[in-house]
């Protein structure tokens, strides 16, 4: 088990890495200058204000600095655009409201998704079949920036039940269109996918000697269909996390929760790097950590993968 | 189960003489025969082809360009810029009076071309990428294909948007960003693909026979490969089309006048709520029509091409 | 002694598509206590299917109708939740392919423990305890350390024993084997069917063993029943049907099985092709096949008849058979 992880991370880390390297370069190579305002900045200024950032120094050695400065104090750096602000700052605002309803969205697409999807293969053709098949062709095309003013048209102006937009600290009639519209597509696949799988497990012979034993059947489904069963569907819960957090930029910017999204793409028209910098290695990080989890939990449900 | 599979055989083993064909069939011709019945996805091709030709004949009937303001429209969006064929505004106008039937139309252009040109990449890189990867195996198909796990395990779409603010917004940026993620898929495929056709016979002889490697994935691996890059390929459009959409959702896409339907759903969306509905209700009919029936097709082609794999 | 199964009138039938195909046609045997009956047939011939449905298993598109009396309880009549009391505990059934015929994600005590904590109420514990001494006495060496194995870290023998060790953990009345044996390797073929004689005659278990294979039913039946295109053609002691086989397909069988004894004999299979069951000939559903056909058997179709020692067949063909060509 240990061994798995170490190796899992041999990979991870240098991921990670390479991925720091690519995005500060990319800054790097950025045209024009985040402090260059309207009015011509004395260049006496602009050495002030580089040195202060640390850009003075040759590139390498911010580098290092930087990835000294994020992976042993956790300190991204101060922000380019906001000088009483550090990227952590920006980040502890803007992240909590992002991993509540990102959360909800995961743990929702996923519970309700595989429920759906397991009701709909043991009842074949029955209502849950219907709705799971519907579902999952029409999420194919409805995308969460589609879903979003879909379910504020509805929800918000001719329902009036839900607020359209704003975070209002996390009360639960902000949260539940932003979770709906970053749920909708995954859940819709989620069943899919957890229906053919289940559909192709009570098929095999060991669901067929489960039932010569004499088990009842929700013995059956879930004592021995529903582990393996699983398999594929925990293998597409990484992508599911990646589409999240993409997402989530979405969300952010269209109901204006505050969330992390909503930080990036402020501080990507600020040319606020330090910023986006900052972000994009911490959503990165924590994709690569998701992944790493998919994989145990897979190992874990596959036996025939050694741990 | 058993069963059913049991009769299957006998009764297919008593029918198949009859069935035999008299002159051999290619698999194209067969699978083309299948396509053919299955109503959804020829349904599908033929409103594609509907949306395509629209596309092009379209523009002729229009009476405004995409980017000339109507001033008669502008304050009274609502009632003056609702849909309307005496006004010329066949979809209505946007917010600030453009004529919405150019912009869904140069819109449509633009998803279609950014998904073609999106899978075309997949299709080149992709399967060379994942062909050599497979033919050659060992160390360079691990190292290969640890590449791709490692750019597949980045949030892609934090780079791409990095990508177009460092480099500025551009037709060419938009195509590089997504050619740089949309070969990963395809290469993994085309690999695996690969691997179990490095094993036949025919394959196999050919090595046998002392051909280079390069004339070996050429002429004998990738021929045999088109119909699964057919299907990916296909699907892969409307993902493509999906990622512009969304790039151009948060405003980092084409740069105006010209637009994309991701643009338009993005523009309609705010505006929906002062009661301009078509705003939105055009670029996402057409933009749900083309995904719908890109998958479908997709969808068409793999039971076509490989009726076992279902 | 009453038989501790009586199976009267079961037939099965699938749909299809549009049509219905029937697998297996008004079926009659009886099964004697610690007897082993060996059910003989091609693919297709209906053998299988009819032990399916006794269990409850038949595929979503299949029906039953008929008798099954287990002492007085007829199996067919029950509710799946009743039959559930009886499957696993009174009947049980082994498979095929014994690589496939385990859950994969569990570990072998689990499978094994749980029938005991179902039908005999044991806790968890009690009965790992007794499924490793099951799993010992089915040849499994190492058997505590082997419980805590998965199914894809033991051979398809090994496999194999663990699907008999399960299926006899509540000591059955009845234990049917669909062809056990046949994915298995010759010399494994022999240890296993060697450990169903002991094990069934240990637990006074019948057994039915389905299978296509003579060399199988030689060793170990002590009645056999023969079947094509789903109804039983020939029943009898195996000793009787293999030595005065009456029926001109159990003859075909016997001289389609190799005989390593009699090494100068040439193979003489049976022509043609298992029938389409949505297509079975008028008559004798095997008269297309048949050496010895005449008009009768064109025209009508013979119907089971009982013959002397117990034994029945179904042929119109009277008098002694030669194989090879028609005198």
């Amino acid at each position: 088990m240990i061994q798995f992880i170490l190796k899992r991370l041999a990979v991870a880390i240098p991921t990670l890495l390479v991925l720091i390297v690519v995005s500060f370069f990319l800054m790097k190579m950025a045209p024009g200058n985040p402090f260059a305002g309207e009015k011509t900045v004395p260049q006496s200024v602009l050495d002030n204000i580089y040195a202060r950032y640390g850009l003075d120094k040759p590139e390498w050695q911010q580098l290092a600095e930087y990835i000294y400065n994020v992976v042993f104090r956790f300190d991204f750096g101060p922000s380019f655009q906001y000088r009483d602000r550090t990227v952590n700052d920006i980040i502890a605002q803007g992240f909590p409201v992002t991993f509540t309803y990102g959360a909800w969205a995961f743990v929702a697409a996923s519970v309700i998704g595989i429920a759906l999807g397991v009701v709909a293969a043991v009842r074949q053709n029955s209502w849950a079949d219907y709705l799971s098949v519907g579902f999952s062709i029409g999420a194919q095309v409805v995308p969460n920036f589609v879903m979003a003013p879909i379910l504020v048209l509805v929800f918000t102006l001719w329902l009036r039940w839900l607020p359209g937009g704003g975070w209002n600290g996390g009360h639960w009639s902000n949260v539940v269109l932003p979770v709906v519209a970053l749920a909708t597509s995954y859940f819709a696949n989620i069943a899919r996918i957890t229906r053919s799988s289940m559909l192709e497990v009570l098929g095999s012979n060991y669901i067929r000697t489960a039932r010569a034993k004499g088990l009842p059947g929700w013995k059956v489904i879930f004592g021995h269909a529903l582990r393996p069963a699983l398999l594929p569907v925990v293998s597409y819960l990484g992508p599911v996390f990646v589409g999240m957090v993409t997402g989530s930029v979405v969300i952010d910017l269209y109901f204006s929760t505050g969330g992390i999204g909503q930080a990036f793409v402020n501080s990507a028209l600020n040319r606020d790097y330090s910023t986006i910098l900052g972000i994009t290695i911490l959503l990165g990080a924590l994709t690569i950590t998701a992944n790493l989890v998919v994989d145990v939990l897979y190992a874990w449900i596959d036996p025939k993968i050694e741990l | 189960m058993l069963a059913d599979n049991r009769i299957k055989t006998v009764t297919s083993l008593e029918a198949a003489p009859a069935e035999l064909p008299t002159k051999g069939r290619s698999l194209w011709r067969d699978a083309g025969r299948r396509f053919m019945a299955n109503k959804a996805a020829l349904t599908s091709l033929i409103v594609l082809i509907g949306v395509v030709l629209f596309t092009i004949v379209g523009p002729y009937f229009a009476k405004w360009s995409i980017e000339k303001v109507d001033w008669s429209v502008v304050g009274n969006v609502l009632h003056a810029g609702a849909p309307s064929l005496e006004t010329g505004h066949y979809f209505g106008t946007d917010e600030v009076g453009r004529d919405l039937y150019s912009r869904v139309i140069q819109g449509t252009q633009i998803s279609l071309l950014v998904g073609l040109v999106g899978s075309a990449i997949a299709v080149i890189v992709g399967t060379i990428y994942g062909a050599v990867a497979g033919y050659f195996g060992g160390r360079l198909d691990s190292a290969m294909m640890r590449l791709v796990d490692i750019i597949y395990s980045i949030p892609y779409m934090f780079i791409l948007i990095l990508l177009l603010i460092v480099f500025g917004r551009s037709f060419i940026m938009l195509f590089v960003g997504i050619g740089l993620i949309s070969w990963l898929g395809m290469s993994r495929v085309v690999r695996g693909q690969t691997l179990t056709l490095k094993n036949r016979e025919f394959v196999e002889a050919a090595i046998a026979t002392g051909s280079k490697p390069r004339d070996v994935i050429f002429r004998h691996i990738v021929p045999n490969l088109l119909g699964i890059v057919a299907i990916y390929a296909t699907l892969l459009v409307p993902e493509m089309i999906l990622l512009e959409s969304f790039i151009s959702f948060l405003g980092l896409g084409v740069q105006e006048p010209n637009t994309s339907l991701g643009a338009l759903i993005s523009e309609g969306a705010q505006t929906m709520q002062y009661g301009t509905y078509w705003q939105l209700a055009f670029p996402l009919v057409f933009f749900i029509t083309i995904l719908f029936t890109f998958f479908f097709v997709g969808d068409g082609l793999r039971d076509a091409l490989d009726p076992k794999d279902r | 002694m009453a038989p501790v199964l009586t199976v009267k009138d079961l037939s099965v039938r699938f749909a299809l598509h549009d049509s219905v195909v029937t697998a297996v046609n008004n079926l009659n045997f009886t099964l004697e206590a610690g007897e082993t009956l060996a059910v003989v047939g091609e693919s297709g011939s209906g053998k299988s299917q009819a032990f399916l449905a006794l269990m409850g298993l038949l595929a979503k598109n299949g029906s039953v109708s008929g008798q099954a009396l287990l002492g007085d309880v007829d199996l067919l009549a029950l509710s799946k939740t009743e039959l559930n009391q009886y499957r696993g505990r009174d009947v049980a059934m082994i498979f095929q392919d014994p690589m496939t015929s385990l859950n994969p994600a569990l570990r072998l005590k689990q499978q094994l423990a749980e029938v005991l904590v179902l039908h005999k109420g044991q806790d968890q514990k009690q009965a790992e305890t007794s499924a490793i001494a099951m799993l010992e006495r089915v040849g499994i060496p190492e058997p505590a350390k082997r419980a805590n194995a998965y199914p894809h870290q033991l051979s398809g023998g090994m496999r194999q024993r663990v699907m008999i060790a399960m299926a006899l953990l509540c000591q059955p009345k009845i234990l049917i084997a669909d062809e056990p044996t046949t994915a298995l390797d010759v010399t494994v073929q022999a240890q296993m069917l060697d450990l169903f004689k002991t094990l069934t005659d240990d637990f006074g278990t019948s057994l039915v063993l389905i299978t296509h294979d003579l060399g199988v039913v030689a060793g170990v039946a002590d009645r056999m029943m023969v079947m094509y295109g789903g109804r039983p053609v020939e029943k009898g002691t195996v000793d009787d049907l293999f030595y005065d086989p009456r029926h001109p397909y159990t003859l075909g069988l016997l001289h389609s099985t190799p005989h390593i004894a009699k090494r100068a004999e040439r193979l003489d299979p049976i022509q043609g092709m298992p029938p389409s069951l949505e297509n079975l000939p008028k008559g004798c559903s095997f008269h297309p096949r048949c050496a010895f056909a005449f008009d009768r058997c064109l025209a009508e179709r013979p119907a089971l008849t009982a013959l002397d020692n117990g034994r029945e067949k179904a042929c119109f063909h009277e008098g002694p058979m030669r194989y090879g060509k028609v005198a």
